[in-house]
This record gives structure tokens, sequence and C-alpha cells, in this order.
């Protein structure tokens, strides 16, 4: 026991790195967003090659933010890994019938706004935390 | 399943922390085996039968075969 104590890799520690390093992506992505959506006004006048470099930057790093995810679930254990995969599948689920249900409120007139991408993705947020809430409990 | 985790474990004077980290998982996951709400996988078992120097079905009784 004291051997396999002192030889097994910390999960704990390791899960720590994992979700720093997930988190400056995270947060370098949302960075690289504000940059490709307020950059081409406010900094290099919409000048077409900046632009295109803009938007090149934010898809290079949020594809770097997708491999630390992935790197992130695989660090966790099978039950922590389980509770995250639930909860995913019910942000997926939530997000699609009812990002579907939302836009056919526009289309059949019951809402005069314009549905945004962006209520979606607050709605998915949402939804997964809650997911996250609901397996911690479900497994405590 | 059923198992005797818990029982082996006080046996032996060990924290759920201990075999958490013994067998590189979270101590909510042994507390969730040992309350029968998450079966483990294979691999899990095994390190268990490692840890315990049990053979695995003398921890882990299939409750539908009895």
């Amino acid at each position: 026991m004291q051997n396999q104590l002192n030889e097994s890799a910390n999960l704990a520690s390791r899960t720590k790195t994992n979700t720093i390093r997930l988190g400056l992506w995270n947060a370098a992505w949302v960075l690289s967003m504000v940059l490709a959506a307020f950059g081409p006004k406010l900094i290099w006048d919409f000048n077409t090659p900046l632009s295109v470099l803009g938007v090149l930057l934010n898809l290079g790093v949020g594809f770097k933010m997708i491999s630390c995810n992935k790197a992130y679930l695989k660090g966790l254990d099978e039950l922590q890994q389980k509770i995250q995969f639930e909860a995913m599948a019910l942000s997926l689920g939530v997000g699609l019938v009812v990002g579907l249900s939302y836009e056919l409120l526009e289309d059949i007139k019951l809402i005069t706004f314009e549905p945004e991408i962006p209520h979606l993705i607050i709605l998915m947020a949402i939804t997964f935390m809650i997911g996250l809430i609901m397996g911690g409990k479900r497994y405590q | 399943m059923k198992n005797r985790l818990k029982v082996l474990r006080a046996e032996r004077d060990w924290t759920q922390a201990n075999l958490a980290h013994a067998i590189e998982v979270s101590r909510q996951t042994i507390n969730a085996i040992e309350t029968g709400k998450y079966d483990p996988s294979l691999s899990v078992a095994f390190k268990l039968a490692r840890v315990f120097e049990l053979p695995i079905e003398d921890m882990f009784q299939d409750t539908e075969a009895t």
C-alpha cells in the first residue's frame, strides 16, 4: 500500500494543473475573440489581411483550448468523467431541443426579436453547470 | 453489484483518501463505490484487488447471479 501511495501519480495535482491550463487557454480564446470582433473597427480600420489574421488567431487558440479540454477530461478519474459526460449530454440535448424551439418562435411570429446564438450558449453553459451539480450530488 | 470495500478498508485502517490515492481515483469515487452508487470499471476493480491483495470475486458480488 505504501509503495502504491508513493508510486501513484497525484490525481489532484494533475487535475489542478490541467484545470489551470484549460482556464488560461479559455481566457486566451475569449481575448482572441474580443480582438477578432472589435479589432477591425477599433484598431485596424477593417484592414482585410489583419481581420483574416484575427479570425485565424481566434480559431487557432480555440482549437488549442479544445485540445486542453480533452486533456483535462482524460486526466479525470472514471467517475468524474462520467459526471462530465452526463452533464455534456444534458447540455447538448437541452441546447438542441430548446434552441430549435427558440428559433421556431420567431419563425411563427410568437416573438418579435431575432434569436441570438449567445442566448443558446448561455443556456447550454447554465445547463452544463446544473448537470455537474446534479452529478456531484448523485454520486456523493 | 455489492462490494465489501468499506469492511476491507476498515480492517486495514485505511481512509477513503488513502485508498483513493493508492489507485489514483478521487475520494468521491471510493465513496460512491462503497455506497453502491457506482460500479467501477474492470481496470479500477483490478487495481483495488491489487491493493487489497485479494481476488476480485472476494471483493465484489454480482447480486443478479445470486
